[in-house]
């Protein structure tokens, strides 16, 4: 079977929708250059040409309302940024104009345009290099968000996303990009709106988004060890977010338990506990329970982000405390050598 | 006899332009204490010479955007009248099927592509639409209409700069009308550099003209079309004008005392209508007849208007989240 980085991944995905549609446009600070975007956009100029796959001025707002433009007029931009917190600067064409185009023009236009955004930890990256704000964005009725986690549904999700007729949040962390997966090849879709049945199991259900989803399955394989059977579900899109299968879930299981890389407070893993509580409880056996972040921004050294960041050990703990099971103190040994901001052993950054 | 001097029907069809946009304009005036309009209404009454006199020397597949006040935009690119006022009661009919309001302006078949009212959010739109149209290799001038406030945000300088970058063919038309809301550009922007400074300290083609007088406004407009199809980039024109009624809502607000009373009947006294009147009559090409049937036609097309909107069908309440997702 094939295997690709979630990076070439993505890159692939890009040669795909730009070979099959013409219009498709990608801009971003540093697209072309030659650290590619953390490997996801290598070759694409040379590829496609340099009025297709263009750098900008360090110019977020402008450069975004810029491809709304563009997308009116008919070509189907993405706008790269290289980190969430650039793209802050542009809020008012992602979130005030592109959100409410189609509404508040009563349907007159279309606006297919996709706002790809790098979050996430890294290598002492702090607290303006790496913030979790997918819930601010999935909060905007005319917005779809799509957080992939697998190398298979990024590339499917970004062709997804670029064929849509409106504005597409697409949100990489950035610990995803090096990890190998089975990746399909050729032109296919991962259809915007479903959630993934990532693990089958009859204990407690286990819902996560991008990087947490991959916690999330190293906590279920060693809690089946335990014997406890955990349902995990990959979120893949907040808006619209797949209720039925988190409800479904929780009616087989009783328990819940929402993993999120970012903090808790007014996020999506409150948006999931409501729903399992408006829509599924008396199913209910237990408070559910919620891993997130703690409420401040992220720490830059490495002994407070050991402290930051929660893993696969508090998965395991918020699991045991629903299913009414004794703390394990080991579930959050760290094993000697293993440093949290670092994707891998072999990274020493600086990037 | 009058229609054959050179230039008659021109300065006829300007002054016909800017009479009609103030009878429009008046008539909402009048009827907005009827609580019919249950939106804001940001009125261009002594600002009508720009929108006119730029439109005028577009052609038609020429596109347009603008901000929060853009009744006399809309109506000179030819939007539907109809289709506003119905928008502007909230109506099904209305060119945004009552979801927008008089701020959200929208008529692609006249090639008006939007008006918000966030200060300066259409400005990079519209320099995107004259990228993909140099992109896809079409013939095309884009037009995005600002006041003198949006040249404060930084998305106006963003965009100035990448249409630079790719010599786009699109005009930024900045009507200095002195206010932002109630605060004097004097309060704003320092008094010894104006606003065509900054944007020719860019590098950008930049011109002042009488934003009172149709027939500079057009003829300015004119040539920085050619300079912009031509494939030497974009223009900036700093037209000023003044407005003569409040920042928002119908009414006179000189009593508020943000502005003197001076000042205001001096530019009352520059009248764009009034002066266009005189230069023809000046040049024996005035008809007032003429121009009394043309205000008995809109004002007729006004009243049809408004009471088509009043019979209109609101939109149903079934229909609330309509048009959120294509």
């Amino acid at each position: 079977m094939r295997e690709l980085t979630y990076a070439q991944a993505i890159q692939e995905g890009f040669c795909e929708a730009m070979a099959r549609d013409e219009r498709v446009t990608l801009l971003g600070l540093g697209v072309p250059d030659p650290k590619g975007f953390f490997g996801t956009t290598t070759d694409l100029q040379n590829r496609f040409g340099p009025s297709r796959v263009l750098d900008m001025p360090c110019a977020e707002a402008g450069m975004t309302g810029i491809t709304l433009g563009a997308a009116l007029n008919g070509l189907r931009p993405v706008i790269n940024h290289q980190r969430l917190d650039f793209a802050l600067l542009a809020m008012d064409p992602m979130c005030t104009q592109a959100a409410k185009w189609s509404y508040m023009f009563g349907g007159a236009m279309k606006m297919p345009v996709v706002f790809r955004m790098i979050l996430g930890r890294g290598w002492g990256q702090g607290p303006q290099h790496s913030q979790c704000l997918h819930s601010w964005f999935a909060h905007i009725p005319g917005l779809k968000v799509v957080m992939p986690s697998t190398p298979a549904d990024a590339k499917g999700l970004l062709i997804s996303a670029i064929e849509d007729d409106n504005p597409v949040v697409f949100l990489e962390h950035r610990w995803l990009h090096h990890i190998k997966g089975h990746v399909p090849a050729g032109y296919y879709t991962t259809p915007i709106g479903p959630a993934r049945q990532a693990r089958s199991g009859k204990h407690v259900t286990i819902v996560a988004l991008s990087y947490m989803v991959l916690e999330a399955l190293e906590a279920s394989d060693r809690l089946q060890k335990e014997g406890i059977d955990a349902d995990v579900i990959d979120l893949r899109c907040l808006r619209p977010l797949d209720a039925n299968l988190i409800i479904e879930s929780v009616k087989k299981t009783g328990h819940l338990v929402v993993a999120d890389s970012a903090t808790g407070q007014v996020g999506v893993s409150a948006e999931i506990i409501t729903l399992a509580s408006q829509h599924a409880f008396s199913s209910l056996r237990s408070a559910p329970q919620r891993v997130c972040f703690p409420e401040c921004p992220t720490p830059t050294a490495p002994s407070l982000a050991a402290a930051y960041y929660p893993r696969s050990g508090h998965i395991m703990a918020a699991v045991r405390k629903t299913l009414g099971m004794e703390t394990d103190e080991t579930d959050l040994h760290i094993a000697p050598g293993v440093e949290l901001d670092k994707p891998n052993p072999a990274f020493t950054g600086p990037f | 006899m009058i229609a054959e001097k050179p230039n008659a029907s021109l300065a006829a069809s300007l002054l016909k332009g800017m009479v009609r946009i103030r009878l429009v304009e008046e008539a909402i005036a009048a009827n907005y204490g009827r609580q019919e309009m249950r939106c804001p209404v940001h009125l261009s009454i002594g600002q009508e010479a720009p929108a006119v006199g730029v439109c005028a020397a577009l052609r038609d597949g020429d596109q347009v955007m603008s901000g929060h006040r853009s009744h006399a935009h809309y109506l000179a690119k030819g939007g539907s009248l109809n289709a506003m006022i119905a928008e502007m009661m909230g109506k099904e009919t209305g060119c945004c099927k009552g979801r927008g309001g008089s701020m959200h302006l929208v008529d692609l078949q006249a090639g008006f592509v939007g008006a918000v009212p966030i200060v300066g959010s259409t400005i990079p739109i519209a320099v995107g639409l004259a990228f993909a149209d140099k992109t896809l290799g079409r013939d095309r001038v884009t037009v995005a209409f600002l006041g003198d406030a949006a040249t404060e945000e930084g998305v106006f300088h963003e965009s100035v700069n990448f249409a630079l970058l790719h010599k786009l063919p699109v005009l930024f038309i900045c009507e200095n009308n002195l206010y932002s809301v109630y605060s004097p550009l004097a309060v704003r922007q320092p008094t010894e550099r104006s606003i065509a400074d900054i944007t020719a300290g860019h590098g950008m083609r930049s011109e002042k003209h009488d934003g009172n007088d149709p027939l500079a406004v057009y003829e300015a407009t004119l040539s920085a079309a050619q300079h912009a199809r031509s494939g030497k980039g974009p223009v900036l024109l700093e037209l000023a004008t003044y407005r003569w009624r409040e920042h928002c809502g119908p009414g006179y607000d000189n009593h508020i005392g943000y502005r003197s009373e001076e000042e205001f009947l001096a530019w009352k006294a520059k009248d764009p209508i009034e002066l266009q009147k005189t230069r023809m009559k000046h040049e024996a090409i005035h008809d007032a007849e003429d121009m009394a049937r043309f205000e008995e036609e809109v004002g007729a097309e006004i009243n049809e208007a408004f009471s088509l909107a009043r019979s209109a069908p609101a939109p149903s309440a079934d229909g609330l989240l309509k048009h959120l997702y294509h």
